[in-house]
């Protein structure tokens, strides 16, 4: 778990991460698109990533394919997360999503 | 093999058999894969079906049983709803790594932008996480609830 805390705590693996859950299944080179990191820097962060198993990778023929892996932030929400709660926690992350969506 | 559209990995701390055990063993999956057993003869192209409460899921066909390392089966969601998207696949490959097995669920075929498409990708993460606190603890975790799925 330390290691997953460890890969999140850094916006440039953060930003791969949502580059991955708005499409997943990308390459080296299409995550590396419009990014202003080097190449080698992606490389690395996809590593720590891929240790952590916050991402997973395919092969697919010569390609290498990186998928976002929830699993581990999963577990971590469930950890701290009470059955009666997740009720409202839904309702409140609804409202917050809502109430945001109108000052867009 | 097409892109998959889903991957999913974890780690448990159990044995490849126990695992298989329960990824095809229906008063197994009906503990952690919140009430939803699993029925089948377990041969390759012999149907499989999920159900809870006799009322069944999920259904399809064995495409590949090789215990404890792969199983594989076409997915059809049952809802009338759901009816109309294309039979999707899903695999489990199981890696023994020392102390620890390492699962990996492949999710391909899908429509994207269907529904089926939009249910897994929350759907998977739980069932997965509740997989191992069952074979970890002995104890799986309680079902989500939506607003909807409530009562």
């Amino acid at each position: 778990m330390d290691e997953v805390f460890r890969a999140l705590a850094d916006a440039s693996r953060r930003s791969l991460l949502d580059r991955l859950h708005a499409r997943n299944g990308q390459t080296l080179n299409e995550l590396c698109d419009g990014l202003a990191m080097t190449r080698q820097a992606v490389t690395k962060h996809l590593g720590i990533l891929e240790e952590a198993n916050l991402v997973t990778t395919f092969r697919h023929g010569r390609e290498k394919l990186h998928y976002i892996n929830p699993v581990p932030i999963h577990q971590i929400g469930e950890r701290w997360i009470k059955k009666f709660e997740r009720g409202k926690l839904t309702a409140l992350s609804e409202l917050k999503r809502q109430l945001e969506k109108r000052d867009e | 093999m097409s892109k998959p559209e889903f991957i999913y990995t974890t780690y448990i701390e159990t044995t490849p058999e126990k695992l298989w055990l329960a990824l095809t063993d229906g008063d197994f999956t009906e503990r952690y894969w919140f009430g939803h057993r699993v029925a089948s003869a377990w041969e390759i192209g012999s149907p499989y079906k999920f159900s809870k409460q006799d009322e069944t899921t999920i259904a399809g066909k064995v495409l590949a049983f090789e215990p404890p390392k792969r199983l594989s089966y076409t997915w059809d969601n049952q809802k009338t709803d759901l009816k109309h998207e294309r039979s999707s696949r899903v695999t489990f490959d199981l890696e023994p790594r020392g102390k620890v097995v390492k699962l990996t669920v492949t999710h391909d075929n899908l429509d994207e932008g269907g529904k089926t498409f939009r249910d897994i990708s929350g759907g998977w993460p739980m069932v997965l996480a509740s997989l191992k606190s069952l074979l970890e603890t002995g104890q799986p975790l309680p079902p989500m609830s939506s607003p909807a799925a409530q009562g």
